[in-house]
C-alpha cells in the first residue's frame, strides 16, 4: 500500500491503495464515483474514459501510481449538472439507450473537441473508434458531437 | 437510484385491486411467442400497482419491467400518461417490486413484449384512474362528471374555469369505486403516444447517476468475483486457497455451492466454484489469479468445435422431427425442372453487453435482498431464495438499470451466485464477473447447420422448400421432440411455395444456450433469406420481384417489401455499389431490408442500409428508430464478426480483441421507415436483428457472384 496524491474533479484527494491498482477500481470502489464503468479491463471498449490532465485516458488500464500529482476528472466532474456542450448535445438528442457507455462516450467526445472544434465525420470515427457501444447508439454519437462543436462555438469555444 | 423521492405513501392515490379477469393477448401469436406470452400475462387492471398520484401533485409511474436500453420505460409511462392526461414533466419513475398479485406469476422483459403486451393496460389503467379523478371533481363540485374535462394534470370544469389539480383530489378519488369500462382515446386525440418523447433517464445517463447493478454500494460491502469450472458443467475436485489468500486486500476464499430454482417451467442454476472476497474488486481479481483449483471436467474436455460440427452433420443424416410438413415436397424436388441444394452455418455466439454480469447482495434476519441487474425478476429471486435457503417471498428485489441484456440477462445465474457468496460470507457483497468470465461463462446464441434442397418449376418458379435443421435445442423440446427455438425463421417462411418441409435434428452439446436477441431467428432468417435468393438467383429472377410474388397474398409483407425497395431506390444503386433485400415476420413485426455494399480489392464496405418496419401502432416513434437501429447494429456484428469457439471443452474467447464489435467507423447510414399502422402493436426490440445478414450476404451475391453461407462473413471469404 502507499498513498496517492491527486487532484479528483478539482478537489485534492489522497487515497491509500496498491500502486499497481488501476484508477477505475480506485474510483469506483474506494472513492464511491460509480459513473466510471468497467467494460473490459484491457482498454478495448472505452467504458472507463477518464481524463488526466484533460486527456481521455483508459482508467481500467492505468495505475493509480500514473496519476500521482495530476488532474483527474470522472463523468462526475464534468460539470456542474450535465451542462457541459457535450452532455447538452447528447441529452438534445437523445444518446444513450442502455447507456453504459456513455459516460466514456462522452469523456472521450469532450477529449476530442477540446483538441479540435470541428471535426470532421472521419476525426470523428478516428477519436471516437475505441469507444464501443453495444447498442448501436453510433449514428446518435456522431450526430452529437457535430451538435456539442456547434453549441461550444456558440460560447466561444469553451465547454 | 432515480430521481424519487418518497414521500409517505398513505397520501397516494391507491386504487383498490379489482376482480377484473385477465386481459388476454388479443392477437394469435406464433409458437415460441405463445411460450413468452405466459410471462406478460397481466393480471389486473389495477391503477394503484403501476400509479401513485400524491396529495403534493407528484406523479410516480411504477415500471413493471426492467429498462435495458429498449425504451420501454418511456414507452410504458407513455401509455399512461397519455390517457391520464397527466402533466408529462412532473413524471417520476419507479421499478417495481416482484408481485405476483399485481404483476403476473412471472415478471421479466422477454421477446420484445413490454410494449405489445402492455399497450392497451397500461392505457386502461390512465384511463381508469382519470375517470377516477374526474368523478372525485365531480363529486367536490357537486355537478356531473361529464361535464368537466381533463388537461395536462388538471381536471377542468369548462363553465367558470375551475380547476383542480390530480394531487388536490388524489385522496377523495381513491375512495372510489374503480370503474369497469373506461373509454380509451382515439388515434387523433393522442398527446403523448406517436410524438418523438425523450427517454426519462437521460439525463441521469449523461451525467453518470444512473445506478447500474455493477453501482451498487452498501455499508459494510465486500467485493467478491468467482471462479467457474472452465469447462462446462465441471466441478471443484480440490483447491488450495494459501498464495490467494497472502494477497493485499483479499478477506476470504470460499467453496460456493450450486443453487437452482424453477419458476415458469423454467429451471435456472448457478453453478458454484472458488469465491474470491476482497477489499475491492481489483484486489479480488488478484487473489483469484493466485488461486490453484483442480476440477472435474465433467468428461467433456477434450470437446472442440470442429466436435460439435461434426456432430451437426451426423444428426441431419438420422430421422428428424417434422416441424412443418405441406404437400409432398419429396415428390416436388424428385420432379423439379431445376434442383438446388446448400448448407448454411451459424457459430455460438455470446451476448457481451456491455455491463458484465453482476449482482450485489445480503443474506440476513432469516430474509435476503438483492441489488440485480436482470431481465427476469421473478427468475432473480426464486433463484435468490434458493441459494438463500429462505422463502421466495423473503426475498427483496431491487430491479436496477441493466447495461444491457440481449436475452443474457434472462438467465439470473449470476444472481444465484451474489446470494450464496453474500450467504457464505455473512456479510453484503457484490459479485462483479470479468469480461473473460462474461464471453467464457455465458449462455450462448446455439450454433447451427443447415441443410436447404429447393426445386423450381421450368418458369423458374419454386415447387418445393426443404430444410434439415441440427441445432441444440432451448428452453425445451416439445412432446415431438420438436425444438422450436431451432426452427423458427424456417418452418414459418411466408412464401407462397406449395411443398414445405422442415425437420429438425436434435444435437445435445455441453455448452449452455439461450434466448440471444431476437433467438432462432438470428441465424435462421439469415439461412432462409439467402436460400430464397439462391432459388431467385437460379431461377433468373429478380430478388425483389421474386420475393413479391412470392408473397403476393401477404399485404404486410409485401408493403415491407415495396417500402424498402421503393426507399433504397431498388435497382438504382450508384455505380460500383450493390444491393441486396431481405424480409421478415418475427416477434409481431414485418421488416424489410435493403443493403448497399461494395467489394473494393476483396474489402467489403456497407454503405447503406434502408429498413422498412411494420410493428402495428408503435408508442414513441423515437425510441422505436433507435431500436431498429440498434437491432441492425447488433445483426451486423454478427454478420461480419461474431463466432464462439469451443476448444478443450471451453470457449475460445476471451474479450473484445478475440470477440469484436463493431465500431463507430464501421457503422453504415441507416435509413429507417416506420409504417403508420394501428394494427396489433408487434415487438421492435428484436425486428431488425435478423434481417441485416441475409440483405447483405445477398449484395455481395450482386457484388461479387459469390455465395456466403457461413456467419461471420469475413473478407477472406470474399477473395
Amino acid at each position: 500500500m502507499a498513498k496517492v496524491q491527486f487532484i479528483l474533479n478539482g478537489k485534492p484527494q489522497t487515497v491509500d491503495a496498491s500502486p499497481e491498482m488501476p484508477l477505475l477500481w480506485v474510483v469506483r470502489d474506494m472513492l464511491g464515483l460509480t459513473g466510471t464503468k468497467f467494460g473490459c479491463g484491457m482498454a478495448l471498449c472505452g467504458a472507463c474514459t477518464v481524463h488526466v490532465n484533460g486527456s481521455a485516458v483508459r482508467s481500467c488500464i492505468t495505475p493509480v501510481r500514473g496519476v500521482e500529482g495530476k488532474n483527474v476528472t470522472t463523468i462526475e466532474g464534468l460539470s456542474l449538472d450535465g451542462n457541459h456542450a457535450v452532455q447538452r448535445a447528447w441529452e438534445e438528442i437523445d444518446v444513450p439507450q442502455c447507456g453504459y457507455c456513455q459516460s466514456g462516450q462522452i469523456m472521450q467526445a469532450a477529449s476530442l473537441l477540446s483538441k479540435n472544434t470541428k471535426p470532421s465525420d472521419t476525426d470523428i470515427d478516428e477519436a471516437m473508434r475505441g469507444n464501443v457501444c453495444r447498442c448501436g447508439t453510433y449514428s446518435q454519437i456522431r450526430q452529437a458531437v457535430h451538435r456539442a462543436a456547434e453549441l461550444q462555438s456558440a460560447q466561444g469555444g469553451k465547454a | 437510484m432515480t430521481r424519487v423521492t418518497k414521500p409517505d405513501r398513505r397520501d397516494f392515490l391507491k386504487i383498490g385491486a379489482t376482480g377484473a379477469a385477465g386481459l388476454v393477448l388479443g392477437f394469435v401469436l406464433p409458437e415460441r411467442e405463445k411460450l413468452e406470452a405466459q410471462f406478460n400475462r397481466i393480471p389486473v387492471v389495477n391503477p394503484a400497482a403501476y400509479l401513485h398520484i400524491g396529495t403534493d401533485d407528484s406523479l410516480t409511474f411504477i415500471a413493471p419491467k426492467a429498462e435495458m436500453g429498449q425504451g420501454s420505460l418511456t414507452g410504458l409511462a407513455m401509455l399512461l400518461a397519455d390517457e391520464l392526461d397527466a402533466d408529462w414533466s412532473k413524471l417520476r419513475y419507479e421499478f417495481a417490486p416482484v408481485d405476483p398479485q399485481l404483476y403476473g406469476a412471472v415478471q421479466g422483459v422477454v421477446g420484445s413484449f413490454s410494449i405489445r403486451s402492455y399497450f392497451e393496460p397500461m392505457r386502461r389503467t390512465g384511463a381508469t384512474a382519470r375517470a377516477m379523478l374526474l368523478e372525485a371533481a365531480a363529486k367536490r363540485w357537486n355537478i356531473g362528471a361529464s361535464s368537466l374535462r381533463t388537461e395536462n394534470g388538471f381536471v377542468i370544469n369548462p363553465a367558470n374555469n375551475a380547476r383542480l389539480n390530480y394531487g388536490a383530489i388524489a385522496a377523495e378519488a381513491a375512495k372510489l369505486p374503480v370503474p369497469v369500462t373506461v373509454r380509451l382515446k382515439e388515434v387523433k386525440d393522442f398527446k403523448l403516444i406517436r410524438k418523438p418523447i425523450k427517454r426519462l433517464e437521460t439525463h441521469d445517463k449523461i451525467t453518470g447517476k444512473t445506478k447500474f447493478g455493477i453501482d451498487a454500494r452498501l455499508d459494510g460491502m465486500l467485493y467478491a468475483v468467482l471462479e467457474r469450472s472452465p469447462v462446462f458443467g465441471g466441478k471443484v475436485l480440490s483447491f488450495d486457497a494459501t498464495k490467494a489468500k497472502a494477497v493485499p486486500g483479499v478477506k476470504d476464499v470460499l467453496l460456493i455451492p450450486s443453487a437452482t430454482s424453477t419458476s415458469g417451467g423454467r429451471t435456472m442454476t448457478a453453478g458454484g466454484g472458488v469465491a474470491v472476497i476482497a477489499e475491492n474488486t481489483w484486489a479480488a481479481m488478484q487473489g483469484r489469479k493466485a488461486l490453484d483449483i483442480k476440477w472435474d471436467e465433467n468428461g467433456r474436455g477434450a470437446v472442440d468445435s470442429a466436435a460439435i460440427t461434426k456432430l451437426f452433420i451426423e444428426k441431419i443424416q438420422q430421422k428428424g422431427v417434422p416441424a412443418r410438413s405441406v404437400g409432398n415436397a419429396e415428390t416436388a424436388l424428385a420432379s423439379a425442372a431445376k434442383k438446388l441444394e446448400a448448407v448454411y452455418e451459424a457459430p455460438y455466439l455470446s451476448h457481451a453487453p456491455m455491463e458484465p454480469m453482476n449482482c450485489t447482495a445480503v443474506v440476513r434476519n432469516g430474509g435476503c435482498e438483492v441489488w440485480a441487474p436482470t431481465q427476469m425478476q421473478t427468475f432473480a429471486r426464486d433463484l435468490a431464495a434458493q441459494a438463500a435457503g429462505v422463502a421466495p417471498e423473503k426475498v427483496k428485489l431491487n430491479t436496477m438499470f441493466m447495461g444491457g441484456g440481449f436475452g443474457r440477462r434472462g438467465s439470473v445465474d449470476y444472481v444465484g451466485e451474489a446470494v450464496a457468496i453474500a450467504k457464505a460470507a455473512g456479510a453484503p457483497v457484490k459479485l462483479t464477473w470479468s469480461r473473460e468470465d462474461d464471453m467464457q461463462h455465458d449462455l450462448y446464441r446455439p450454433a447451427s447447420y443447415v441443410k436447404f434442397a429447393g426445386a423450381l418449376d421450368a418458369g423458374g418458379w419454386p415447387t418445393a422448400f426443404t430444410a434439415k435443421v441440427a441445432s441444440p435445442p432451448f428452453p425445451a423440446v416439445d412432446q415431438n421432440g420438436l425444438a422450436r427455438t431451432a426452427v423458427e425463421g424456417i418452418h414459418d417462411i411466408e412464401y407462397g411455395i406449395p411443398n414445405i418441409q422442415v425437420d429438425y435434428h436434435r444435437p445435445d452439446v455441453h455448452v449452455p444456450v439461450t434466448y440471444w436477441r431476437s433467438v432462432g431467428y438470428s441465424q435462421n432468417t439469415f439461412f432462409t433469406e439467402s436460400f430464397i435468393d439462391e432459388l431467385a438467383a437460379a431461377g433468373g429472377k429478380d430478388p425483389l420481384e421474386f420475393r413479391r410474388r412470392l408473397l403476393k397474398d401477404n399485404p404486410r409483407m409485401l408493403n415491407v417489401l415495396n417500402l424498402a425497395a421503393e426507399k433504397a431506390g431498388w435497382g438504382k444503386a450508384p455505380a460500383g455499389r450493390f444491393q441486396g433485400i431481405s424480409v421478415v415476420n418475427n416477434i409481431g413485426s414485418y421488416t424489410a431490408q435493403v443493403a448497399e455494399v461494395s467489394v473494393t480489392n476483396g474489402r467489403l464496405k456497407i454503405h447503406k442500409v434502408t429498413c422498412a418496419v411494420d410493428c402495428g401502432h408503435h408508442v414513441n416513434p423515437a425510441t422505436a428508430r433507435q431500436q431498429v437501429e440498434s437491432g441492425i447494429v447488433y445483426g451486423l456484428t454478427a454478420c461480419l464478426k461474431g463466432a464462439i469457439t469451443i476448444e478443450k471443452g471451453r470457449v475460445k474467447q476471451s474479450n473484445f480483441h478475440d470477440y469484436e464489435m463493431l465500431r463507430i467507423h464501421e457503422m453504415p447510414a441507416i435509413d429507417t421507415h416506420l409504417v403508420m399502422s394501428t394494427e396489433n402493436p408487434g415487438g421492435l426490440g428484436e425486428a431488425s436483428t435478423p434481417g441485416i445478414a441475409p440483405a447483405v450476404g445477398n449484395a455481395i451475391f450482386k457484388a461479387t457472384g459469390k455465395r456466403l453461407r457461413r456467419m461471420p462473413m469475413r473478407d477472406a471469404d470474399l477473395a
